[in-house]
């Protein structure tokens, strides 16, 4: 089992979709929210994902694939 | 000796011992260093500080690492140049350069990852490892060269020759990542938690960050224990920015200099501005960005630090400004020109938001300001190569050299454009 720290960011049009308890349902993955920000026109959410890494892996994907942007916690790391 | 007492949760609070943390366990918040500053209130002077070496390691007390054990290559103490021929172009009467090109790998670089090569050694990683697009590369092979470290240092694979030269010198293992950005960022991301490095700007990013703070001790120094009035600064992840604002309210807190209320003004190309793009929008919510920009070293369009220097632009009352491209390489020429210094494109960035700020008198004429140019040039060259006026060709004569220097000198007063140098004093 692995744990992955991530950060969910929603735009306005999939704001009211349920994409985390989806995730939880859809794929063997455990999410854990520790921090969020919702707003009428966008939303973030800081979430520990658990399970096992390719499962991890997939889930993430179709998290991307609902339009939701999905970035390292500690935010872009590649530098100048 | 260091003070530096725990490790704190900037958004939470929650108290963490001094080790390689980097993230809260309960919210996931980004740790900050803190400080025995009761202590310091009562041991550091200005004396103490005048004693120790030219390099950031004179302000070693309020840094996180031992000086003793320093993985030192000289970085910091580097000039302060008061600017007149730049501040008369601007109508700045009291203007200074903080010029960070002078550092032994030629950026500010070499400030944050001289603190985090020796917290790392001390911590006892034996290898060094960073994900960068040139500047922090160079700069994490020099001081793993130097601290008897291996270096792990993940590059695009599409970066240019040049960079890759920079790092590969020092002997560190270099490793380009076919993919996208967000793909290296998430790959090395991943590498971080596997495998029992010092990651410089992720599990030792709170004792790195740190080594920013010495910008604002320097400048406080040079100026004579004085608190600018405005400061101009690049905004990339934006952790430059909100340490040099705790550096210089570190100074007034301990009192070593009287509390001018600075400004903090942040300057990003237009092509990555989304620290710029949410203080226009009056908003707390940066919303990343993909980079576009020559600008590279400031290419970050999911700032790590964005939230906490939209805070800093706020309690200063400073400004965010955008500049495009043009004015980029319009604020490299003119800063080479005026002052004769060769910044990389982010010079270019803070001196085109400067003459932004000054145009529009957000900066009054007898400010107090310093403008922090964190790079050199030569590693961003490709920038202005096809913007400079072309050498003289002559023939091996007199005669063609005064030929070649008339035909010049008639193109320049034909309508050329005047430079800075040519219409004032010095």
């Amino acid at each position: 089992m692995t744990k992955q720290r991530v950060k969910f960011t929603f735009p306005a049009d999939i704001i009211k979709e349920p994409v985390i308890w989806r995730l939880g349902r859809e794929f063997e993955v455990m999410t854990n929210i520790r921090r969020a920000d919702i707003t009428e026109d966008r939303g973030w959410v800081i979430l520990e994902l658990e399970g096992e890494m390719e499962e991890i892996e997939r889930g993430v994907q179709w998290v991307v694939e609902q339009g939701v942007r999905v970035d390292p916690v500690p935010g872009d790391i590649v530098e100048g | 000796m260091s003070y530096a007492s725990h490790l704190r949760c900037r958004e939470c609070g929650r108290h963490y011992p001094l080790e390689p943390l980097h993230v809260c366990e309960f919210c996931f918040g980004p740790l900050e260093v803190a400080y025995d500053y009761r202590a310091l209130g009562r041991d550091l002077t200005r004396r103490r500080i005048e004693r120790g070496p030219l390099t950031v390691w004179r302000y070693c007390d309020l840094l996180p690492a031992d000086c003793e054990q320093a993985v030192d290559i000289g970085a910091g103490f580097t000039p302060l140049l008061q600017c007149r021929n730049l501040g008369e172009a601007l109508g700045l009467r009291r203007l200074y350069i903080k010029n960070d090109c002078a550092n032994p790998t030629w950026s500010f670089k070499d400030r944050v990852v001289t603190v985090a090569s020796t917290k790392a050694r001390e911590f006892g990683f034996d290898t060094l490892a960073c994900a960068s697009t040139g500047n922090l590369a160079n700069s994490v092979a020099a001081h793993a060269a130097r601290g008897g470290m291996r270096a792990m240092v993940f590059i695009p694979s599409n970066l240019e020759q040049g960079k890759v030269v920079g790092a590969a010198i020092y002997g560190s293992t270099l490793v380009a990542v076919d993919g996208s950005y967000d793909e290296v960022n998430r790959l090395c991301s991943e590498l971080a938690d596997k495998y029992p490095w010092a990651f410089v700007n992720i599990n030792i990013r709170p004792y790195y960050s740190e080594g920013s703070k010495t910008l604002a001790y320097e400048v406080v120094e040079q100026l004579g224990w004085r608190v600018p009035d405005h400061c101009i600064v690049p905004l990339a992840s934006g952790s430059l920015f909100t340490k040099i604002w705790k550096g210089l309210k570190e100074m007034a807190w301990l009192g070593l200099a009287d509390w001018a209320h600075t400004r903090m003004s942040g300057a990003q190309p237009e092509g990555c501005s989304p620290i710029v793009g949410a203080w226009e929008r009056q908003s707390f919510d940066v919303r990343p960005v993909r980079p576009n920009t020559i600008a590279k070293s400031l290419a970050i369009g999911n700032p790590a630090d964005g939230y906490y220097a939209l805070k800093v632009l706020e309690h200063s009352g400073g400004f965010g400004v955008a500049v495009t491209d043009d004015e980029v390489v319009e604020g490299m020429k003119l800063l080479a020109e005026a002052e004769g210094i060769f910044a990389e494109t982010a010079g270019g960035v803070v001196i085109a938001a400067l003459r932004r700020l000054a145009t529009q008198g957000r900066i009054g004429p007898d400010e107090l300001v310093v403008a922090f140019i964190t790079g050199a040039g030569l590693k961003t060259q490709e920038a202005v190569l096809d913007k400079l006026t072309p050498p003289l060709h002559i023939e091996p004569h007199v005669s063609s050299f005064e030929e070649a220097i008339a035909r010049r000198q008639e193109a320049v007063t034909a309508g050329a454009e005047v430079r800075p140098s040519q219409n004032q004093q010095r």
